[in-house]
């Protein structure tokens, strides 16, 4: 079983300390939902784990399957099996969304046997399809340039194709359901529960309760200041809901003193 | 003042005369009249090089002071070159086979290949039942003197320009193109200049003509090994005629060796109705200076230039165009994207230019350059001229790199770095094959993206 093992990671971004110390295990079968307000570190915790180059790791580490993945280019961390779904994903333009995704698919099979001569057209065209069609995704979308002058929903929607289409063992979802609405929402949820199973653990960031109302996680967790300081299960993020962060901050402030 | 502060601003001063009078110029070549090719055109050709020696002889050479060469100095070219022999090309690298392949068609309705010391033609003789003239210049002057006599200097005269001169001068051919009144040349038409050989002069001279309502389909390359050393020069003269009503696409490809000094005149000329879709790949050459003109004269014409080009390594290329909207109703609309690396420069520079009475028209220029290393260079500079008041006139130009947050997208999808860089410079360059509607030249350019880029 895969397992993401981040142990006491500090981060620098421009030279500030953003992660401090921030330690989350996320199993594949399992769903973890990372909560906290703006400004704690969740989105640079999603970068440095996908490896940016503008994230400085400063101390800590992250195993993926028991590799330092600290040490690897984001491709090769995209070919153990891991996957980040962006908050703002860039567009490329001239680059279609059908182009891209059959360029990804056979830079994995390649990683995984050198020899491999990628997916055939037909095969690609089948597989891109279904997975559209679960997404309720117009198949045009396909011959459109990634992600140019789509909207915020269509680049979360086409995130989320690109999840299914790769398959990951552990994707790190980073604020999936900013800027969608409650219809956008339930596909890009519904989405993330048909690769629910033995095979998948998700990271789930986010600073709204709402999209675990259709992802039930089992595990919560609350970041503030750089690091993880409460966990639990699903009810956490409904009192999270209720009493808002207050309680969190007098807790940790109190334990930080 | 001092004496001292005296000599010292006196001799601050002659240094900058010295400075001055140094500034490299090139010297000149070593040309003849005696080298005029005493081909077989009949007197129709011996007078037109004739009376164009002598415009190369008036005009000066180009320098840097000159606006249209400010960006690009030639003080580096060879003076002395030669011209090739009677079958120079039997001694020189042959010309690949992948160059000689239809591009745009399955089959070629014909194909000229200007060899160094050679002119080779596989015609086919249905076109000349239906009037066609498909042949090298010399042929065609001697053949056809008339058409060629209402042809030839009149869309480039040779007096435009030093280049334009001496290829007109000692062009040893060229190829005639002429479509008669209502035809339409189904298969497309292909010639190859060949500028093989280090240390000679090729010099050619295109002609195409399309009377009323004719059209054509014509690809033109010229093209020479890499790495040979030394310099090699390539002059050129082409002329486009499209007539009232008459389409002609014209795929136009520069693939010369990284030792050619390469110049160019061209103008197409459009009458009432007529339609252009010109299509430039230029991957070759030291260095380039082409002028490039649409002349939209005649109402209702439109134009269409796509220009496609990627350097390396230390080459040069400048495109100078030119939308001229003469008439009224005439549209224009160009494209130019080019990538560069290593030590490479390019320079586009272009103007679209709209006479007084041409109302109604509406020209496009846009140029994109995706610059690739440190030490490569895009000099990119629209102009608009607008002396008419009903018009419609846009432009762009950009000069940028890649972006990395693009790359780190790809490859946070598996895509390694090498492919994802080459990604985003197959998507710049997108909306030029957008505008290319054959396959084969389409395939060229992603050859030649792929090779510049796997390059060192």
């Amino acid at each position: 079983m895969s397992e993401l093992m981040i142990k006491d990671l500090h981060v620098n971004v421009e030279g500030n300390e953003i992660l401090k110390g921030l330690s989350l295990t996320v199993r594949q079968g399992e769903i973890h939902a990372l909560m906290g307000p703006n400004g704690t570190g969740k989105s640079t915790l999603a970068y440095t784990l996908m490896g940016h180059p503008n994230y400085e790791v400063t101390g800590g580490e992250v195993l993926f399957k028991g590799q330092n993945i600290l040490e690897l280019a984001p491709d090769e961390r995209a070919h153990l099996g891991l996957f980040l779904a962006f908050q703002y994903p860039v567009a490329i333009p001239g680059v279609t969304v059908a182009n891209f995704l059959r360029t990804a698919i056979n830079a994995h099979r390649k990683a995984a046997d050198p020899e491999d001569k990628g997916i055939s057209i037909p095969e690609f065209r089948k597989l891109l399809k279904e997975r559209m069609d679960l997404l309720q995704m117009e198949h045009s979308v396909a011959g459109r340039y990634l992600n140019d002058g789509f909207s915020g929903g269509e680049k979360k929607r086409a995130e989320i194709l690109q999840m299914v289409t790769l398959q990951p063992e552990i994707a790190i979802l980073d604020e999936t359901d900013s800027g969608l609405d409650i219809d956008a929402l339930r596909i890009v949820a519904e989405g993330v529960n048909a690769m629910r199973g033995a095979a998948f653990g998700a990271l789930v960031i986010t600073h709204y309760q709402r999209i675990l109302n259709y992802i039930q996680p089992d595990f919560v967790h609350v970041m503030l200041d750089g690091r993880v300081v409460e966990s639990g299960g699903p009810e956490l993020a409904h009192r999270l809901e209720a009493d808002g962060y207050d309680w969190l901050r007098e807790k940790h402030s109190q334990v930080a003193v | 003042m001092s004496a001292n502060e005296k000599e010292f601003m006196t001799t601050k001063r002659v240094v900058t005369r010295t400075q001055r009078s140094r500034r490299p110029r090139f010297d000149g070549f070593t040309f003849s009249r005696e080298m005029i090719p005493a081909g077989e055109g009949g007197s129709l050709l011996d007078d037109f090089r004739a009376r164009a020696w002598e415009a190369y002889e008036r005009l000066p050479y180009p320098t840097t002071s000159d606006e249209p060469w400010r960006r690009t100095d030639i003080s580096k070219l060879n003076g002395d070159f030669r011209l090739p022999a009677p079958e120079a090309y039997l001694d020189l690298p042959p010309v690949p086979e992948r160059l000689l392949l239809p591009l745009v068609s399955d089959q070629h309705g014909g194909q000229i290949r200007l060899l160094p010391g050679e002119v080779q033609q596989d015609l086919n003789p249905d076109l000349a039942q239906r009037g066609v003239i498909f042949a090298d210049l010399e042929t065609a002057a001697r053949q056809f003197p008339d058409q060629v006599a209402k042809a030839l200097g009149t869309i480039v005269r040779p007096d435009e320009g030093k280049f334009a001169a001496l290829s007109a001068a000692l062009a040893q051919n060229g190829v005639f193109v002429y479509v008669p009144r209502g035809v339409q040349v189904e298969q497309p038409l292909h010639s190859l200049v060949w500028a093989a050989g280090v240390g000679l002069a090729h010099f050619s001279h295109l002609v195409i003509w399309l009377e009323e309502g004719a059209s054509l389909t014509y690809v033109h390359e010229a093209a020479s090994p890499n790495g040979l050393g030394g310099q090699t020069l390539h002059s050129a003269v082409v002329e486009l005629y499209v007539g009232p009503n008459a389409s002609l696409r014209f795929v136009e490809l520069q693939s010369l060796g990284d030792n050619v000094w390469n110049f160019t005149h061209e103008r197409a000329v459009l009458e009432r109705d007529a339609s252009l879709d010109w299509i430039f790949g230029a991957i070759g050459s030291r260095l380039t200076k082409n002028f490039s003109d649409l002349d939209l004269v005649g109402v209702g014409a439109h134009g269409r230039m796509s220009g496609f080009y990627f350097t390396d390594g230390e080459q040069h290329l400048d495109h100078d165009t030119q939308q001229n909207h003469r008439a009224a109703n005439t549209t224009s609309d160009l494209l130019f994207k080019g990538a560069l690396k290593g030590h490479s420069r390019s320079v586009w520079q272009g103007m679209i230019y709209v006479a007084p009475g041409a109302q109604r028209t509406d020209g496009y220029q846009a140029n994109r350059n995706l610059v690739l290393s440190e030490n490569a260079r895009a000099d990119s500079i629209p102009g608009l001229e607008i002396l008419a008041d009903d018009v419609r006139c846009t432009h762009g130009a950009t000069v940028g790199k890649i972006d990395p947050e693009l790359v780190f997208y790809l490859r946070s999808r598996g895509i390694p770095a090498e492919q994802a860089e080459r990604l985003v410079v197959e998507g710049f360059f997108d909306p030029i094959m957008q505008r290319i509607p054959f396959d084969g030249v389409r395939a060229r350019f992603q050859e030649a993206i792929q090779a510049k880029m796997t390059a060192q």
